[in-house]
């Protein structure tokens, strides 16, 4: 998975170029390399999509979850992020319910792949700190609670 | 006139490469079939049919490729140390190779057993033996680690093993040296071997969840080499089949001493009948001492206990348990066919393969069919227990394979080929060079009841011209043969690691959805490891200093490391916090006098390291493990002896502070 982007987009280079190659005269004709057909087996296996409205705050923090999401932070995400506004390895924490959406955090943690492929935003933050948000086998829950916790942290009672 | 010339030179050349080929071996130029590549070819991205346990033999590891494609995919550490894993080197795996001599961080592993359920593949285990200090060991298809090691006592040279019986109940060690029994004196001549030198067959019971093995109990056997043994499986599951040389008891110039007889013999045991003399109280307790290893996946650690006792058998006191059956000549492998009726004996020195017949071996025990007795064990009449024998097969047949169709394909060393013929006809089918000097021969599921055909797979033993030169060292040359017509068909030629001998072969779809990709952090047990940063710590306890370390990418917790001084001992515990496939971290120190670790996600090593001299130690993630891999490192400052300099520790200035 490391190299999948850089491995399509060779294949693509390839193939155009394989492809300028046989028009040259050439009669054979050899159809295009079928990219989904080569990396199939190279994805991950990834967290189901979580879509907008699939998470709802309580108006008030639930203690029992921000305190799981608390000790899952020390084990898994501590490393790299702090719970100030410092950028460590990732971004610091500080704020980070109020600049991004639950489901943007949420597929950040569970769904990191299927994030930095799509999502323009997260591409900026791999730009930005140049190390993939590791997938830290988290399941929905285990990142919800996570949000709880962080969203503790951004003070909110 | 000109292109005549150039007709005339093309001529010569002709004529002079057709002389080149007349001296080359036999067969080396022979074109494979045009469509071989493609049969071989998996596209990048595609997976491969089936995997391959290959044995590594004098490297003392087994090797895992994918077939068709013969692509190298892993290199697993057995009787090996591995400084590319850090097996044997980490504190955690060096257990792994103890043995009631102590470490052996070398041995030579030549047999794979994968386990079966029914006499059919299921993927759990792959055994394999060490053949130097007798040795079996146990790798888990899981993790493609070695999980076990048990140690072989009464036993010198541990070749016939590990071979299992149709549900797994047992794998086996027959010692290929009889030598004195562990519990008697073994300082005498060596010229009183017809007196006092001992072989035995162990079985070594296997627990059917677990997989943990414990020797179940010996069989004290005349003075003999074990060599080759298999598993009777559906009518004749019960029984074991062992091929044994030297039944003249030489023990000196084997080469020729031994190959005195026209017959020696395969040993046959029923096993059911030894579980009930062991059930009755028939064996008798042994003094003797072997190290017994595992390796748990929670822990992420090995121990190691040694063992003082073992259960023997005696076939002089227990009747019916063994009988031997004549096999000519220096009999070598001893393959039992997927029915179970047939038992193929490869003598070495043959100039036929005799197949014995389970159902006449039955019927010859009932009659009492004997050609008399051999150290007071009943020897059965050949004839009596022969299905037939297949004539001019070959030179210097070794071992057999068996395809789903009734076929049988053994390897002839001499003369460099793979002969198929059929059990029930014994009629030769077909024949096709190896390139040179096949040893074994591996069929997927070959040795089960449920052959999964398709391919054979010939290990030779010499190269030669097979690939390009590397010095005057050769790699081994396996050859991929395509068996699913009646016409075998040579596609590839892959190079192997060490000297393989035997390999089992597995459908790809048995094991790679069991394969494990992490290991969960929050079921690490390690006593060692650092769950989160807020663990991460480094103690001094006397001379002893203990980093609990972190590692993700890129950096380590902690980073920068005071307060060492000369004549500690440091220990680096390293947890690998990533819980993500594929990405493990590597830790290496500057001066360290073993290796570097490599740590899988979620899991902990430790590796130990004694500073020699005072100053700044550079250490590092060895793995390139993201963009910014090369800034994955910190330092270590060694102090004088007595220095004043207390134990500190950090990494950023936004660093956990010190607890």
């Amino acid at each position: 998975m490391k190299i999948s982007l850089l491995f399509v987009a060779s294949m693509i280079t390839g193939s155009i170029f394989f492809v300028s190659c046989q028009s040259k005269g050439v009669k054979k004709e050899i159809p295009p390399v079928d990219i989904t057909e080569l990396t199939k087996n190279q994805s991950e296996n990834h967290g189901k999509e979580v879509k907008e409205g699939d998470i709802v705050f309580a108006p008030s923090i639930d203690e029992a979850m921000a305190k799981r999401g608390n000790e899952i932070y020390s084990l898994k995400c501590q490393s790299c992020h702090r719970l100030n506004d410092v950028k460590l390895v990732g971004p610091g924490w500080k704020g980070v319910t109020t600049r991004r959406s639950p489901t943007w955090i949420i597929n950040m943690i569970t769904n990191v792949d299927m994030m930095l492929e799509k999502d323009a935003e997260a591409q900026k933050l791999l730009e930005l700190c140049l190390v993939r948000m590791p997938n830290q086998d988290l399941n929905s829950a285990q990142a919800r609670d996570v949000i709880e916790f962080m969203r503790k942290n951004d003070g909110v009672k | 006139m000109k292109s005549k010339i150039f007709s005339f030179q093309s001529l010569t050349l002709f004529l002079v490469l057709i002389g080149a080929w007349a001296c080359k071996p036999r067969g080396v130029q022979q074109a494979i079939s045009s469509d071989a590549a493609s049969k071989v070819y998996v596209a990048p991205g595609k997976h491969d049919e089936f995997y391959n346990f290959v044995s590594g033999g004098f490297s003392g590891q087994m090797s895992v490729y994918g077939l068709p494609s013969g692509r190298l995919f892993r290199v697993i550490p057995v009787f090996s140390l591995d400084p590319e894993k850090g097996y044997g080197y980490s504190e955690e795996t060096k257990p792994m190779l103890n043995t009631s001599h102590g470490t052996v961080p070398w041995d030579d592993l030549h047999h794979i057993a994968l386990s079966v359920t029914d006499g059919i593949h299921d993927g759990r285990w792959a055994f394999a033996n060490g053949n130097n200090t007798p040795r079996i060991a146990r790798v888990d298809l899981k993790t493609f680690r070695t999980e076990e090691i048990i140690e072989i006592p009464n036993s010198g040279g541990n070749h016939s093993s590990p071979f299992i019986t149709e549900n797994s109940e047992y794998v086996v060690a027959g010692t290929r040296f009889s030598v004195p029994m562990d519990n008697t004196n073994g300082d005498i001549p060596i010229n009183t071997y017809k007196q006092n030198f001992r072989g035995t067959v162990s079985f070594v019971k296997v627990d059917p969840a677990s997989g943990r093995m414990n020797i179940a109990f010996q069989i004290l056997l005349p003075g003999v080499n074990f060599d080759l043994s298999r598993a009777g499986k559906g009518k004749s599951n019960g029984w074991f089949f062992f091929s044994c040389y030297n039944s003249e008891k030489a023990n000196t110039l084997l080469e020729v001493n031994s190959s005195q007889k026209d017959k020696d013999f395969i040993l046959c045991v029923n096993w059911k009948k030894a579980e009930e003399y062991l059930k009755q109280g028939k064996g008798k307790k042994q003094s003797v001492k072997y190290a017994h290893n595992e390796y748990s996946e929670t822990k992420h650690m090995a121990t190691s206990s040694i063992e003082n006792e073992v259960t023997v058998l005696d076939p002089k006191e227990l009747p019916d348990m063994v009988y031997f059956m004549p096999c000519p000549k220096s009999p070598h492998g001893c393959d039992t066919d997927p029915t179970g009726e047939f038992i193929v004996g490869s003598g070495k020195l043959a100039a036929i393969i005799p197949v014995f017949s389970f159902t006449k071996i039955q019927q010859a025990i009932a009659s009492k069919t004997y050609d008399g007795t051999f150290d007071g064990i009943p020897v059965l009449k050949y004839e009596a227990v022969l299905h037939g024998e297949v004539l001019k097969p070959g030179l210097g047949p070794l071992h057999t394979e068996f395809d789903d169709k009734g076929n049988a394909y053994t390897s002839f060393f001499v003369s460099s080929e793979v002969v198929k013929w059929n059990l029930q006809s014994l009629q030769v089918l077909d024949r096709v060079p190896t390139y040179y000097s096949v040893g074994h021969l591996c069929i997927p599921g070959g040795p089960t009841k449920k052959p999964w055909g398709k391919y054979l797979i010939a290990y030779n033993k010499i190269t030669k011209d097979r690939y390009l030169p590397t010095g005057p060292e050769l790699t081994q040359s396996a050859q991929l043969y395509d068996i699913s017509g009646e016409k075998m068909k040579l596609l590839l030629d892959f190079p192997t690691i060490g000297e393989p001998h035997y390999a089992e072969a597995i459908p790809a779809e048995i094991l790679e959805k069991k394969s494990v990709k992490i290991f969960k952090i929050e079921e690490n047990q390690n006593p060692w490891v650092a769950k989160g940063d807020d663990h991460a710590k480094v103690e001094r306890k006397g001379n002893e200093v203990h980093v609990y370390m972190t590692a993700i990418r890129s950096h380590f917790v902690p980073d920068n490391i005071e307060g060492v001084k000369l004549g500690d001992m440091v220990y680096f515990h390293v947890t690998n916090l990533e819980q993500d496939w594929d990405v493990p971290h590597g830790f290496a120190v500057k001066g360290a006098n073993n290796a570097e670790l490599l740590i899988m996600p979620g899991e902990t090593q430790t590796l130990a390291w004694k500073p020699d001299r005072v100053g700044i130690f550079p250490m590092y993630c060895t793995d390139f493990c993201s963009a910014l891999h090369q800034e994955m490192q910190g330092y270590v400052r060694v102090s004088a002896a007595g220095a004043n300099v207390p134990i500190t520790f950090s990494t950023g200035a936004e660093a956990p502070q010190v607890k």
